[in-house]
C-alpha cells in the first residue's frame, strides 16, 4: 500500500450542544494525491466546511484522523494554507502588507529581507496584483481582495490548498476571471489543492475529482467523480464538450436527486403538516362536544 | 507663473487635509476664494458658520439681557460685557506678576553679583519667586495635571482592557469590580486618596507636590473605566475570520497582539480615550475645588471665598475656559482617532 500525500481516515466530529453531542461528519474518508485539485461539493450545512477547517486543524476530528505526508495534523500550520470565503484580509493593511505577514512569519530568517520581498511582489503578480499593491481591502473590489487572498495562501508555500468558497460572494464574470487564474497558476505550481464549492460548473471546470457529500446529520461522502479532461480546460469550448456534460449531469443527479435539498425537504415535511392541521382540529372539537 | 501655481495647489492640497481634520468649515471658504461652485460654498458655509454664530448671538444676547435682573449679595450676576473686562484683567494681572518675577529676579541677581565682586568665595542663595499664581499659572497646572492622570489611567487601562478582552474568564472576574467602581463620583475618592497620599508619599525632597499627587490619583481612578472596558469590547469583539487567519499563519502571542488584536480594537480604544478624557477634565476641576490642590478648580474656589464685586464675572471666565479646554481636548482626541482609525468609512464626530 502506497502512502498517499493527504490521508483522511475515518473521520468523525460531534459537536456538543444542550442536548448532548451533535455528530456533523460521520465516517469520512478520503485519500489525495499530490497536485490533485479536489472539489468538496453538497448542499448547504452537510460539513463540507467541517471537512475543510479540520484538514486546517482549526476543529480537532472526534474520531479518525488526519495525516499530511506522515505527520498528524493536530493544530493549524501556514503548511495548510487557508483562502477563506470572504477574503479575511486586515483592512488596516495594505494588500503588500497583507501578504508580507504571512512571508515574513513563514520564512523568519529562511529568506532575507530583499528576497522577501521579491517573493511577496512575485505572489501578487500571479494573481495580477502588482498593480494595486499599496491599496487597503476598502479600496480595492471584492474580486481583487480575494486575489490578494489567494497570494497571501500561495505565499506560504503551503503543501495543500484550502479554499473555502473562494468565489461564492463574487460575481459571475469576476468568478470566470478568478477561475481562469487559479487553474493557470495551478498548472504553473502544480499545489494540491481542496477546495469548497456550491457551483456545478466550477467544481467540474478546476477538479481532478469531485467529493459529493450526503447531507447532515452524520454527513459523509456519498460519491467520489474523476473528471478525466484534458488540461488546459477552456471554459468556452468546454460548454459544447459532451463529456463536460455528461460529467455535470452526474453531478446534478447527485445533489438533486439523490441528495435533496434539506430545505426542501423540510418545506414538503411542513405542507403535508399544514394538511393535517384543520382534521386535528375537527377531531378535538368532536371530544370537547 | 504656471510652475508657481501648481506649488500653490501642492501646498493648498496638504492644508486642506490638515484642515478637514481640525476644522471642517474653514474648507468651503477656501474654496469659495479660489473659486470652485461658490453657490454651494455659500450654502455650506451658510450652514457650517452662520447658523452657530447666529447659536451664539442669541445665546450672548439672552444672557445680556438676563444677567442683571439676577441680584446676588455680591452684585449683579456679570453679563457677556462684564465676563470680557474681566478676561482681559486676568491677562493683565497675569503679565503683572510675570513682570515683578522678573524684575526679582533681576535684583536678586544684581544682588549676587555684587556679594561676589566683593568676595568670590561668598556663598550665594538663588531663591524662586513666591507670587500667587495666576489664571494662566492655574489653566497650565490643570492641564499638565489632567495629561499625567490621563496618560497613566491609559497605560494602566488598555493593557487590561486587552487582557480581559481576550479572556472571558479573566473578563468574568474583573467585570464586577469595574462595574462596581465606574459610578464611584470623584468626590467619594477623594478623602481616600488624601489620607493614602500623605501617609505613603513620604519624602524630604519631593519631586511633585502632595496636591498634585492627590489630584492626579483622582483624575486617574476616574478615568480608567471607559477606556477599559471599550478596549475589552473591542478586543473581544475581533471577527472570527481574523482570529483563524492568525491561527493558520501560526503567529506568536505578541505577533497576535501588535498584528491583530490591537488594530482591530483601535476604533473602540479611541471611544473609549475620549470618553475617558472628558471625565478626567470634568473630574479634576471638582477634585482641585475640594481639595484645595492647585489649578482651575482652587482658581474658581478662590474666588467664591474671596467674594468682591469682581469674583462672579472672574468665576463665570473660568467657567468659559473650563468649557473651551474640554471642547479643545475632545477635538484633539479626534483628530487622533481619525488619524489612527483604518475604517476611513466610520463616521466619527
Amino acid at each position: 500500500m502506497t502512502i498517499s500525500h493527504l490521508e483522511l481516515t475515518d473521520v468523525c466530529i460531534d459537536f456538543p450542544t444542550p442536548n448532548g453531542p451533535f455528530r456533523a461528519l460521520n465516517h469520512v474518508n478520503l485519500n489525495v494525491d499530490k497536485g490533485e485539485f479536489i472539489s468538496l461539493i453538497g448542499h448547504s450545512g452537510c460539513g463540507k466546511s467541517t471537512v475543510l477547517n479540520i484538514v486546517a486543524g482549526l476543529y480537532q476530528a472526534t474520531q479518525g484522523g488526519v495525516v499530511l505526508d506522515g505527520k498528524e495534523v493536530d493544530q493549524p500550520g501556514p503548511e495548510r494554507a487557508v483562502v477563506f470565503q470572504n477574503h479575511s484580509l486586515l483592512p488596516w493593511l495594505s494588500a503588500y502588507e497583507n501578504v508580507e505577514l504571512a512571508v515574513k512569519q513563514v520564512f523568519k530568517k529562511r529568506k532575507t529581507k530583499s528576497e522577501m520581498r521579491e517573493w511577496i511582489e512575485h505572489n501578487l503578480q500571479l494573481v495580477h496584483m502588482e498593480h494595486a499593491m499599496d491599496k487597503r481591502p476598502d479600496e480595492i473590489s471584492g474580486g481583487m481582495k480575494q486575489r490578494v487572498g489567494i497570494a497571501r495562501a500561495l505565499a506560504m508555500e503551503p503543501k495543500v490548498l484550502l479554499m473555502d468558497e473562494p468565489f461564492g460572494a463574487l460575481d459571475a464574470l469576476t468568478r470566470a476571471h478568478l477561475q481562469d487564474s487559479l487553474m493557470e497558476i495551478h498548472a504553473d505550481l502544480g499545489n494540491t489543492v481542496i477546495m469548497i464549492t456550491h457551483d456545478v460548473d466550477e467544481a467540474v471546470l478546476l477538479s481532478d475529482r469531485i467529493v459529493m457529500m450526503t447531507n447532515g446529520p452524520a454527513a459523509t461522502i456519498g460519491d467520489v467523480l474523476n473528471i478525466e479532461l484534458d488540461r488546459p480546460r477552456e471554459r468556452v469550448s468546454m460548454s459544447e464538450s459532451e463529456e463536460y456534460n455528461h460529467y455535470r449531469h452526474e453531478v446534478l443527479k447527485f445533489l438533486y436527486e439523490r441528495q435533496r435539498n434539506p430545505a426542501d425537504v423540510e418545506a414538503e415535511v411542513v405542507e403535508d403538516e399544514s394538511k393535517g392541521g384543520p382534521e386535528l382540529e375537527l377531531i378535538g372539537k368532536e371530544d370537547a362536544a | 507663473m504656471e510652475q508657481s501655481l501648481n506649488c500653490l495647489t501642492e501646498i493648498n492640497g496638504a492644508t486642506m487635509k490638515l484642515l478637514k481634520i481640525t476644522a471642517g468649515w474653514l474648507e468651503p471658504l477656501i474654496k469659495l476664494i479660489k473659486g470652485e461652485s461658490p453657490k454651494q460654498q455659500l450654502m455650506i458655509i451658510g450652514r457650517g458658520l452662520i447658523v452657530p454664530l447666529l447659536g451664539i448671538a442669541v445665546f450672548l444676547a439672552i444672557w445680556q439681557g438676563t444677567a442683571p435682573r439676577i441680584v446676588t449679595s455680591l452684585g449683579a450676576f456679570p453679563g457677556p460685557v462684564q465676563v470680557w473686562e474681566q478676561s482681559v484683567n486676568l491677562v493683565t494681572e497675569h503679565n503683572e506678576e510675570r513682570e515683578k518675577a522678573e524684575a526679582f529676579y533681576e535684583r536678586q541677581r544684581v544682588r549676587n553679583e555684587k556679594k561676589l565682586a566683593k568676595n568670590p568665595d561668598a556663598v550665594v542663595k538663588i531663591r524662586s519667586y513666591t507670587g500667587k499664581p495666576t489664571f494662566l499659572d492655574q489653566i497650565v497646572t490643570s492641564l499638565v495635571t489632567v495629561m499625567t492622570g490621563f496618560l497613566l489611567a491609559s497605560a494602566i487601562a488598555i493593557p487590561v482592557g486587552i487582557l480581559i478582552g481576550l479572556s472571558p474568564t479573566l473578563y468574568g472576574a474583573i467585570n464586577p469590580l469595574i462595574q462596581l467602581f465606574k459610578p464611584v463620583s470623584p468626590l467619594a475618592w477623594l478623602p481616600l486618596v488624601t489620607m493614602v497620599v500623605s501617609a505613603v508619599y513620604v519624602s524630604s525632597d519631593p519631586m511633585f507636590s502632595k496636591s498634585f499627587i492627590t489630584s492626579m490619583l483622582t483624575v486617574l481612578l476616574c478615568c480608567l473605566w471607559p477606556t477599559m472596558i471599550n478596549t475589552a469590547v473591542g478586543v473581544a469583539g475581533i471577527s472570527k475570520d481574523l482570529l483563524n487567519v492568525s491561527k493558520v499563519l501560526s503567529l506568536g502571542w505578541w505577533t497576535h497582539i501588535f498584528k491583530i488584536v490591537l488594530p482591530s480594537a483601535i476604533p473602540m480604544m479611541f471611544t473609549g480615550l475620549r470618553l475617558s478624557l472628558g471625565i478626567a477634565w470634568m473630574v479634576l476641576i471638582a477634585a482641585e475645588m475640594l481639595a484645595q490642590n492647585p489649578g482651575l478648580g482652587k482658581f474658581v474656589w478662590d474666588e467664591f471665598q474671596n467674594g468682591s464685586s469682581n469674583s462672579l464675572g472672574r468665576i463665570m471666565v473660568a467657567v468659559l475656559v473650563i468649557g473651551f479646554i474640554g471642547f479643545v481636548l475632545d477635538r484633539l482626541m479626534l483628530s487622533l482617532q481619525k488619524g489612527a482609525s483604518w475604517d476611513k468609512s466610520a463616521v466619527l464626530r
